[in-house]
C-alpha cells in the first residue's frame, strides 16, 4: 500500500510544470470511472432491488395476474432462440463459407453482400418488427406467432453471425487448406472436414452473442410474436419472450417488484451468455 | 452423383450468401409499399413538416417526432461522446493490463444488456432523479438523453479503442522523442491519427440512439408535441410506432409505417456514411 502511494506521488510529481498533461490524465481516469460506476450501479441496483423479490410464485408453471409468473416467458424465450438460430446459423455460416472459400476477391456480388449485411446490422429493431408484421405476419399469413418472431429475429442476427463466421474462417491458416487439397480432397470436403472444424470457436462466439440479442430483443417481437403470456404449444402460437414480458409488466405499474425480479433473471442470463462468448473467443485466439 | 455434389453445394452456399441481399430488398419493398402511399395521400410536406399529430382528426404531421428524435440523439451524443472517447483512450493507453482484463468484458456486457433493462433502470432511477433535482415530471428530453448517452457508450468505446490501438507505434515514439509527455502524445498525435475510426464509432452510436425504442418509451413521456424545454416530455420516431401500432387502422396505420420509412431513410444515410468513413480510413 505504502509502495503504491509513493509510486502515485512520484507519478504526480512527474506532472510538475505540465498542467495540461495532468488535466488530460485526470479527465481520462475520470471518464473511465464514470463509465464503470454507471455500469456497476445499474447492475448492483437491479440485483439488490430484485433478488429479494425472486419468489417461488414467479416460477409457477402457469401465468396468471396474481403470480405474474415468468416461467412461460422463459420457456418461450428458449423456443424463440432455438427457432431463430435454426434459421440464421446455417444461412450465416453458408454465406460466410461462400464469401471466404468460393467467391473471387473483389467480385460485384461479394461487394453487394457486404453492403447489404452492413445495412442489415444498422437497421433498428422496431423497423425489423414492422417489416416482420407486414411480411411474415400478414403477407405470408403466419399470424402473430413464435415463427413470425423467430424469422424476423433471424434476419436481425444474420449479419452478426455472418461477420463472426467470416472472421473465423479467414483466421484459418491457408496451409490447412493446401494440406487438404494436397491429400486429394475436393473443395467441399476441405470446407467441411478441415476449415469449418478449426473455425468452430470463432463461429460459436458469434452464435452466443446472437443468443444474447434474441434474449434481449423486445421491439421487434411485440408486433410479430405478440404478447400472450402462455407457453406456446406450436410455432404458430403467439407467445411473449422474457424481455417482452418484462416490458409488458413494467408498463402496467402494478408489478414493480416482479419487474425487478424479472430484470434480475434477464440480467443473469445476459451475463452468463457474455461470459460464455468470451470463453469461446479466447479459445479462438489461442489456436 | 459425386460430380454433382460440388457444384450443387456451391450453389447452396451462393444462395445463402444472397439471403442478406434478398432481406434488404424485401424490407425496402414492404416498408416503402406500406408507407409511401400514405405519405403521398397526406402530402409529403404536411407529413414531414406538419406540427400536429392527431390521428383522431386525421391530422398526421411527424415534425414533433423528427425533432424529438434529433433532440434526444443530440443529447445522447453530448453525454456519450466525450465520456466514450476518453474512456477509450484510458483503455487503450492508460489502463494497467490487469484492469483491462476486467474492464473490457464489462464494456462488452454493457453492450449486451437488453434495452428493457436499461429502460426500467431509467424509469426507477433516472426519472425520479431528474424530477427531484431539476423539476418537471421527470419523463423528459433530459432523462432520455442521459439514458441513451449511457447506452451508446459501449459502441463508442469499443470502436474508438480499436482505432486507437491500430495507430502505428512509431507515431507515439516519434512524439515522445520530440519531448512531449505521454498524455500529449496520445491526445495530439495518436487521437488525430485515429480520428476516422473514432468518428465511425460516433456514427454507429448515432444509429443506435436514433433507433432505440423500448428504453426511450419508458422514460421519455411520449407527448407528440415539439418540446420547448429539456424538462418536458418528448416522443421520437421509434416510440411513435410502438405506442400506436397496436390499435391503429387504415390511414393511421399507414402513417405509422410512413414514420418507419422516414426513420429507415435516416438510418440508411447514417450506415452509408459509416461505410464511406470506414472505406476511407482503410485507404
Amino acid at each position: 500500500m505504502k509502495k503504491a502511494l509513493t509510486a502515485f506521488r512520484g507519478k504526480l510529481r512527474s506532472y510538475k510544470g505540465q498542467p495540461v498533461s495532468l488535466a488530460l490524465f485526470i479527465s481520462v481516469c475520470f471518464a473511465a470511472l464514470i463509465t464503470m460506476t454507471a455500469l456497476l450501479f445499474l447492475i448492483g441496483y437491479i440485483l439488490i432491488k430484485g433478488i429479494p423479490h425472486l419468489e417461488p410464485s414467479l416460477f409457477a408453471w402457469v401465468y396468471n395476474s396474481e403470480n405474474v409468473s415468468l416461467t412461460p416467458a422463459l420457456i418461450n424465450t428458449v423456443f424463440m432462440t432455438v427457432l431463430s438460430l435454426l434459421t440464421a446459423v446455417p444461412i450465416g455460416i453458408g454465406a460466410a463459407v461462400y464469401l471466404v472459400e468460393y467467391a473471387k476477391r473483389g467480385s460485384k456480388l461479394v461487394e453487394a453482400v457486404r453492403i447489404t449485411a452492413e445495412t442489415l446490422s444498422g437497421i433498428p429493431s422496431i423497423v425489423y418488427g414492422l417489416f416482420g408484421a407486414l411480411f411474415f405476419v400478414k403477407y405470408l399469413g403466419l399470424g402473430l406467432s413464435l415463427l413470425s418472431g423467430a424469422l424476423t429475429l433471424s434476419i436481425m442476427i444474420l449479419p452478426l453471425i455472418m461477420r463472426t463466421a467470416e472472421e473465423a474462417l479467414i483466421a484459418v491458416p491457408d496451409s490447412y487448406r493446401e494440406g487438404s487439397f494436397g491429400l486429394g480432397a475436393g473443395r467441399l470436403r476441405t470446407v467441411f472436414r478441415v476449415v469449418l472444424p478449426s473455425a468452430v470457436p470463432g463461429i460459436l462466439s458469434g452464435v452466443i452473442l446472437s443468443i444474447g440479442r434474441v434474449v434481449g430483443e423486445s421491439a421487434a417481437l411485440i408486433f410479430t410474436a405478440g404478447t400472450v403470456a402462455e407457453v406456446a404449444k406450436s410455432p404458430l402460437d403467439s407467445a411473449r419472450t422474457l424481455s417482452v414480458h418484462m416490458y409488458t409488466i413494467s408498463g402496467e405499474g402494478l408489478y414493480i417488484d416482479q419487474t425487478y425480479a424479472t430484470a434480475v433473471v434477464l440480467l443473469l442470463v445476459v451475463i452468463v451468455i457474455n461470459a460464455l462468448s468470451g470463453i469461446a473467443a479466447k479459445r479462438l485466439s489461442k489456436v | 452423383m459425386k460430380k454433382l455434389k460440388e457444384p450443387a453445394m456451391r450453389a447452396v452456399f451462393l444462395l445463402t450468401a444472397c439471403v442478406s441481399i434478398a432481406a434488404v430488398v424485401l424490407i425496402c419493398l414492404f416498408l416503402f409499399a406500406g408507407g409511401v402511399p400514405a405519405i403521398a395521400k397526406i402530402g409529403v410536406f404536411d407529413f414531414l413538416l406538419g406540427t400536429q399529430w392527431r390521428p383522431a382528426n386525421n391530422i398526421y404531421g411527424i415534425l414533433p417526432m423528427i425533432i424529438g428524435s434529433i433532440y434526444v440523439t443530440a443529447g445522447a451524443l453530448l453525454i456519450g461522446v466525450p465520456i466514450g472517447i476518453l474512456t477509450a483512450v484510458f483503455l487503450a493507453r492508460f489502463c494497467p493490463k490487469g484492469l483491462h482484463k476486467l474492464m473490457k468484458p464489462a464494456i462488452d456486457l454493457m453492450a449486451g444488456i437488453p434495452s428493457v433493462v436499461y429502460g426500467f433502470f431509467g424509469l426507477v432511477v433516472l426519472v425520479p432523479f431528474v424530477r427531484d433535482s431539476f423539476g418537471g415530471r421527470g419523463m423528459s428530453v433530459l432523462t432520455a438523453s442521459l439514458l441513451l448517452g449511457l447506452m451508446i457508450l459501449p459502441t463508442i468505446i469499443s470502436v474508438s479503442e480499436a482505432a486507437l490501438r491500430a495507430t502505428p507505434q512509431s507515431y507515439y515514439e516519434g512524439s515522445l522523442a520530440l519531448g512531449a509527455t505521454h498524455e500529449r502524445s496520445v491526445f495530439a498525435v495518436e487521437l488525430p491519427a485515429a480520428r476516422s475510426g473514432v468518428f465511425a464509432g460516433v456514427v454507429l452510436g448515432i444509429g443506435r440512439a436514433l433507433g432505440e425504442t423500448m428504453a426511450v418509451i419508458m422514460v421519455a413521456g411520449n407527448q407528440a408535441v415539439i418540446p420547448d424545454s429539456l424538462l418536458v416530455g418528448v416522443r421520437t420516431l421509434t416510440t411513435n410506432i410502438v405506442l400506436e401500432m397496436g390499435y391503429s387502422t387504415d390511414l393511421h396505420r399507414e402513417a405509422l409505417i410512413g414514420t418507419a420509412v422516414v426513420l429507415f431513410v435516416f438510418i440508411l444515410i447514417i450506415t452509408t456514411s459509416f461505410s464511406l468513413i470506414k472505406r476511407r480510413s482503410k485507404a
